[in-house]
């Protein structure tokens, strides 16, 4: 534990003390009956952060938001949580934490204030401050309006801006959204990402949430990928672009197979056609160009356009993990079709 | 109020959300809460949500309590009057309707009380369980709040049943009615508690009713619900003495028996009292068996719920 701490100093120079960070994580470790699911992760998020945690299907990214919320106890290591132990100061960590499930957890057969008011006893919340407050976060969701209806009529996204709603409900110091934009519309995706920008210019709050769309990590100040019950790397969204070294190139010709020769030739770089174009990876794109175009022999087949395009954090998860998220969920799933064979046919719990 | 509506029209608009979430934060300051560090009131406060969502929901949902209303009185009148043509001879007269009343009223209660444990297996389904479960107060409080919320909706059914009462010849005498109403709370408050704890272990709706039927029913049927707790065969005897709800229909059955006016040699028939051993137990101590199987289950639920995982 402590010598951990003292490797990782090196790296994050001012962080690697458990106060003062919203989240401390110090080699977390989750194992369950057959697979690790978390293989000792070390992080930190500073507060006033919005932190992402992207990785494919069963990654393990919920496993660590259970147990950084005390809902599941680490089977190693430790993580503190708007400066309490998980494990010892369960209760405090719970009273500082507003949590948004992967899974809809509200209570259907209520009305929408009926939910949030149940939240509001269960967190102690002063009386007087309840109905102002309760108006505060449905009006920030757009439901002040549909606070009487029952949730149970309520679309997806309606009940997963109310759950974001309840989880405000009571100021937590950190929130954790885990996937809180699975399965919406692009629309409300946007909106709900509207409400997490204003949330954090509003209130003084740490936001640490789960995704597997890429362009959601966009949004966070840092990210940390995840992949197998590993973080594979973290940092901001920039720095891990740039960490991949290259930028991707894209020209067309009226003959593909003699500009790659050509490219191969002449500037050395390996090229391949992709979606009808041809397209290749070298540092610095934009000092690339120019480059290109003095070089390029008259001889060669004229280049009708190109573009210049920065990586992207698929190439970033590709260039960890050997895969892109698409093709490591595919994987998954087929992993899981069998497991559910196998339990159907073992009858196991 | 107008700033509400621009705010509704602003989210619907793309890209505008931004632009609304300025206005809104310039219109109206954060309004400050804080979590305190949690003390016995808030616990009590705790308990008191979690049993007023059960009754909230229960009030809702129609279908319950027309089944509350219904159910008593398919039991008492469709099974006593069904049961009275066999056996008038055996009932020295009293109304099998009036012998089998107390049973009833505990099976029916007891139906109901299981009908809300069973909510905390939904509750997991649902997801909601996790809410409660990952808010700052104690995980007793949640399992008490719930074992009170169940063993007053049950007694709702209770309620009904002795407003029955009259049809099938039991005087509506006030101590009569307060002595029955006390058993009958401690009675779903007991059974709820056992409900809530299978529902900690187990996950699944469908299991949890296989095991409830599996119990509920041989529970009903060796009770005496329907036959005196007597000169019965030595196994069925052992059972019978066995059986948690024997100790609730028997001190119910002779509340009602001592404000009839019937024979000695019904009484003796058909209100034989529970015996240890040939000792007459007294029905106080009946009442403190149930009470204390009641808290000894709510102490194991609890247990159970306040595990991690
Ligand atoms: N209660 C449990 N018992 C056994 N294994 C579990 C349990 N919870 C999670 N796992 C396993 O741990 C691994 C990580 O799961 P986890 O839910 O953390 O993934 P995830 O990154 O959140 O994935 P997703 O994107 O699908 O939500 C999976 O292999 C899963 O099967
Ligand atoms: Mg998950």
């Amino acid at each position: 534990m402590s010598d951990s701490a003292a490797t990782d100093a090196g790296i994050v120079s001012t962080a690697r003390s458990p106060d003062g960070a919203a989240v401390w994580v110090d080699g977390l470790v989750k194992r369950y009956a057959e697979v690790e699911a978390v293989r000792g992760i070390d992080f930190e998020v500073a507060t006033g952060e919005v932190f992402g945690f992207l990785g494919p299907n069963g990654a393990g990214k919920t496993t660590t938001i259970n147990m950084l919320c005390t809902l599941v106890k680490p089977t190693a290591g430790a993580a503190r949580v708007a400066g309490h132990d998980v494990v010892r100061e369960r209760d405090d960590v719970r009273r500082n934490i507003g949590l948004v499930f992967q899974d809809p957890t509200l209570d259907a057969y209520l009305t929408a204030a009926q939910n949030l008011r149940l939240h509001a006893e269960l967190y102690r919340l002063e009386k007087k401050v309840i109905a102002p407050r309760m108006r505060q976060v449905l009006e920030m969701v757009g439901l002040w309006e549909r606070r009487s209806s029952t949730v149970g009529t309520f679309s997806g996204g309606m009940r997963r801006r109310l759950e974001i709603a309840r989880g405000m409900m009571h100021s937590p110091r950190v929130l954790f959204l885990d996937e809180p934009t699975i399965g919406l519309d692009p629309q409300t995706r946007r909106s709900i990402w509207g409400y997490i920008g204003e949330l954090r210019e509003r209130e003084e709050i740490t936001i640490f949430m789960t995704t597997h769309y890429m362009d959601e990590a966009e949004w966070c100040d840092r990210i940390a990928i995840m992949d197998h019950g590993q973080i594979v790397a973290l940092d901001a969204p920039e720095e891990l672009k740039s960490q991949v070294g290259h930028d991707r190139v894209t020209i067309n010709t009226d003959d593909d197979d003699a500009a790659i020769a050509a490219l191969r030739e002449r500037f050395g770089v390996e090229a391949r056609v992709h979606e009808g174009a041809v397209t290749f990876g070298v540092p610095g794109g934009e000092q690339f160009v120019p480059r290109l175009f003095d070089e390029w022999d008259p001889a060669h087949p004229p280049i009708r356009s190109v573009s210049v395009s920065r990586p992207t954090l698929d190439d970033v998860f590709m260039s960890h993990t050997g895969t892109t998220i698409r093709d490591a969920e595919e994987d998954q799933a087929k992993n899981r079709n069998r497991m559910m064979v196998q339990m159907m046919g073992g009858g196991r719990r | 109020m107008s700033a509400t509506t621009e705010r509704g029209a602003a989210v619907g608009a793309v890209g505008s959300v931004a632009a609304g979430a300025d206005g809104a934060a310039a219109a109206t300051p954060v309004i400050s809460v804080h979590v305190p560090p949690h003390s016995l009131a808030s616990e009590l406060r705790a308990i008191r949500i979690v049993w007023q969502r059960d009754l909230i929901r229960f009030v809702n949902d129609r279908i319950r309590i027309a089944a509350t209303l219904v159910q008593p009185l398919l039991f008492l009148f469709v099974l006593g009057s069904g049961l009275q043509r066999l056996s008038s001879a055996g009932t020295h007269g009293v109304n099998l309707k009036t012998f089998i009343y107390p049973g009833i009223l505990c099976i029916a209660v007891m139906f109901t009380a299981m009908f809300s444990a069973a909510s905390i297996v939904w509750d997991r389904e649902f997801g909601f369980l996790r809410e409660m479960m990952v808010a700052p107060v104690r995980r007793s409080s949640i399992v008490i709040g719930k074992c009170l919320g169940g063993a007053t909706v049950a007694c709702s059914q209770g309620i009904i049943m002795i407003l029955l009462a009259g049809l099938v010849h039991v005087p509506y005498a006030p101590l009569l009615i307060l002595a029955i109403f006390g058993l009958q709370l401690l009675l779903a408050f007991t059974i709820t508690a056992f409900g809530v704890m299978i529902a900690a272990r187990i996950k699944q709706m469908q299991a949890f009713f296989g095991v409830m039927q599996m119990i509920v029913m041989p529970m009903f049927f060796i009770s005496g619900a329907l036959f005196p707790a007597s000169g019965l065969p030595q196994w069925l005897e052992i059972l019978n003495r066995l059986d948690p709800l024997t100790y609730a229909v028997d001190p119910m059955r002779r509340l009602v028996f001592s404000h009839l006016h019937v024979s000695a040699a019904a009484r003796a028939a058909l209100d034989p009292g529970v015996t240890w051993w040939g000792w007459h137990v007294p029905g106080l101590l009946e009442a403190g068996v149930i009470a204390l199987l009641g808290l000894a289950m709510l102490a194991v639920a609890i247990a159970e719920f306040s595990r991690v995982e």
